[in-house]
């Protein structure tokens, strides 16, 4: 419970230097996230190739430290998975904040297992967690959106 | 930078007109840690900690008294019903009412400021009516007025602030005209700190034939307040943030109105004479209290009442007075720090950013010492799009609160300064 458990190293670097931070023009579909407790505000940019890979991500927002880094992480994660492969991305995730799975033990997961810590405060977990729920509502409005087309 | 943390030779110190050793020792929470360093509680504009004789109060009511009020014969619904009504005159006398029929219980400022606007506004308003509604307002006190105008079709207007967190008294007067018909203002601000010139605004509306609705919230717990002079129409404010229970607040409302208004909640306790078809109502305030009433906290709002006039509230104002200009003078030597809101007379809230670190993190950095904080919108979104932040931190202050402890929350900061200090600028 200790604030060095919170605020490792590479959360701070990912939220002093983020990945993917910026808006894609025209993306194949956007999602907005919002806490409305804390007024942290996100939106995730995607562009998705022929293959329904994600070949670009990126967000824009603003937020704490650990919603910011957070969404740095994800979106650097997803670059090149597909949607399904996403959507498991964000089960595993949920699964691991919620302290029902193990954080795996594979190089793409080095940084995101850092916010490992944020589950010793839970009254930050949702920080941790908005763009993971953001990502997974936009991947799924994007399909709906694309069967009723 | 670091905060230099020796004296700052800081001419408002002075000392305090409260015997605030012996008034601590009198909240049991004050006395216990937080992450084993001592509770340093700034965090009193959500909610203040309660003394001992509010705990005792509460728990001699349920241990000698409780029964239903108003509708038994026997002694105990008696003894309650007296509790009952005796802290209405309590909290008549607190604001200076004229007559306690003016005064109605609710469930706290939220739920007055929601009678207000249902019971007298669904009545009175029509399309083309305008709301005006100051920028600097809790969610509160503009929601409700949302929700009445849309099924009336009035309009809501806001009414700007000064560069300084001020309301802007010049765009009031020329906002003000034959269409208004309220004008829905906090007393004191809960993020800027700023009070406003109650009296003042009052004159301008009446002027306009506008009807004046206060938000007190943040005011009555910390200041004599009297709502004859100021001359408002209705005035709500909750018991929680003045030493006593969650669940009780208080609508005051001139008398010849709640006498026109339509009940707002309907059941027992509010009615004369029920037909099927039809009632008729008890006069005000029971004609507003419908079914039964937070009876053990009502008793413990009236210990409270009485806790805080063994005080004195213009004490209370002094020391809180003192404190303020106390924080804001260590937090302007702070090149990090921005401070929003008046640099003179203010409330005891400073709500504040830190540059390169979001006010969650400070929130949660400064815990850690034991140090409470609030962080976020404060329920105050409209305010923050005007001040363009997201969210600020925010210390907030009651007469327990000492410099010693004023201190402590300055030191914290330079921990957040520690895990935050190299972030570069934000460019969003």
């Amino acid at each position: 419970m200790s604030l060095n458990g919170l605020y490792k190293e590479v959360i701070l670097d990912h939220y002093r230097t983020p990945r993917n931070r910026g808006i894609i023009e025209e993306p194949d579909f956007k999602e907005g996230g919002h806490n409305p407790s804390c007024g942290d505000t996100l939106e995730i940019f995607v562009d998705v190739d022929e293959n329904q890979l994600i070949n670009a991500i990126s967000f824009e927002g603003h937020g704490c430290s650990i919603s910011m880094a957070s969404s740095s992480m994800m979106t650097e994660l997803m670059e090149g998975k597909s949607l399904d492969e996403a959507l498991e991305l964000v089960d595993v995730f949920e699964g691991m904040m919620e302290g029902e799975t193990e954080f795996p033990d594979t190089d793409e997961f080095l940084d995101v297992s850092s916010l490992q810590g944020v589950a010793d405060f839970p009254v930050r977990l949702k920080c941790a967690t908005l763009a993971w729920d953001t990502i997974k509502r936009g991947i799924t409005k994007y399909r709906s959106d694309g069967d009723e087309k | 930078m670091v905060i230099n943390q020796g004296q700052n030779g800081n001419p408002n110190q002075q000392q305090s007109p409260l015997d605030i050793d012996s008034i601590r020792s009198d909240f049991p929470i004050l006395q216990r840690t937080v992450h084993d360093q001592p509770l340093v509680y700034l965090d009193n504009a959500a909610t203040s900690q309660k003394p001992q004789q509010v705990i005792d109060a509460i728990n001699r009511y349920y241990r000698e008294s409780n029964a239903n009020v108003h509708r038994g014969i026997h002694s105990l619904s008696d003894e309650a019903t007296t509790l009952y009504e005796e802290t209405r005159e309590k909290v008549r006398q607190f604001i200076n009412a004229d007559t306690t029929s003016s005064i109605i219980y609710t469930k706290g400022t939220t739920e007055s400021l929601n009678l207000v606007a249902n019971a007298w506004g669904r009545k009175n308003l029509n399309p083309g009516d305008e709301i005006l509604i100051s920028s600097m307002e809790h969610h509160s006190n503009i929601v409700p007025w949302q929700l009445v105008a849309r099924d009336t079709g009035a309009t809501i207007r806001g009414i700007e602030l000064t560069d300084e967190g001020c309301l802007d008294l010049d765009h009031l007067a020329e906002s003000l005209n034959d269409r208004t018909r309220i004008v829905a203002i906090t007393q004191l601000s809960n993020v800027l700190g700023t009070i406003n010139p109650i009296g003042e605004i009052t004159k301008m509306a009446h002027g306009a034939g506008a009807y004046v609705v206060v938000d007190g919230a943040q005011g009555a717990a910390h200041m004599p307040t009297d709502v004859q002079e100021m001359g408002c129409d209705f005035y709500a404010f909750s018991g929680h943030k003045m030493c006593g229970p969650t669940g009780v607040g208080i609508l005051y409302g001139r008398r010849e109105l709640l006498e026109e208004m339509h009940p707002f909640l309907g059941g027992g306790e509010m009615i004369e004479e029920v037909y099927l078809e039809s009632s008729t109502y008890k006069d005000p305030p029971w004609k507003f209290e419908a079914g039964t009433p937070n009876i053990a906290q009502v008793v413990g709002l009236g210990a409270a009442i009485d806790y805080l006039n063994t005080l004195g509230m213009d004490k209370i104002l002094a020391h809180e007075s003192d404190l303020v200009n106390y924080t804001m003078h260590r937090l302007k030597y702070a090149e990090d720090i921005t401070v929003f809101g008046p640099t003179g007379k203010r409330g005891g809230i400073v709500s504040f950013t830190l540059e390169g670190t979001h006010p969650h993190d400070i929130a949660t950095i400064v815990d850690r010492e034991g140090v409470a904080l609030r962080a976020g919108h404060h329920c105050a979104q409209p305010l923050m799009r005007k001040l363009n932040v997201g969210s600020t931190a925010r210390a907030s202050i009651y007469f327990y609160n000492t410099t010693d402890e004023i201190d402590a929350f300055i030191r914290s900061l330079d921990k957040v300064r520690e895990i935050f200090g190299d972030v570069p600028e934000r460019t969003v």
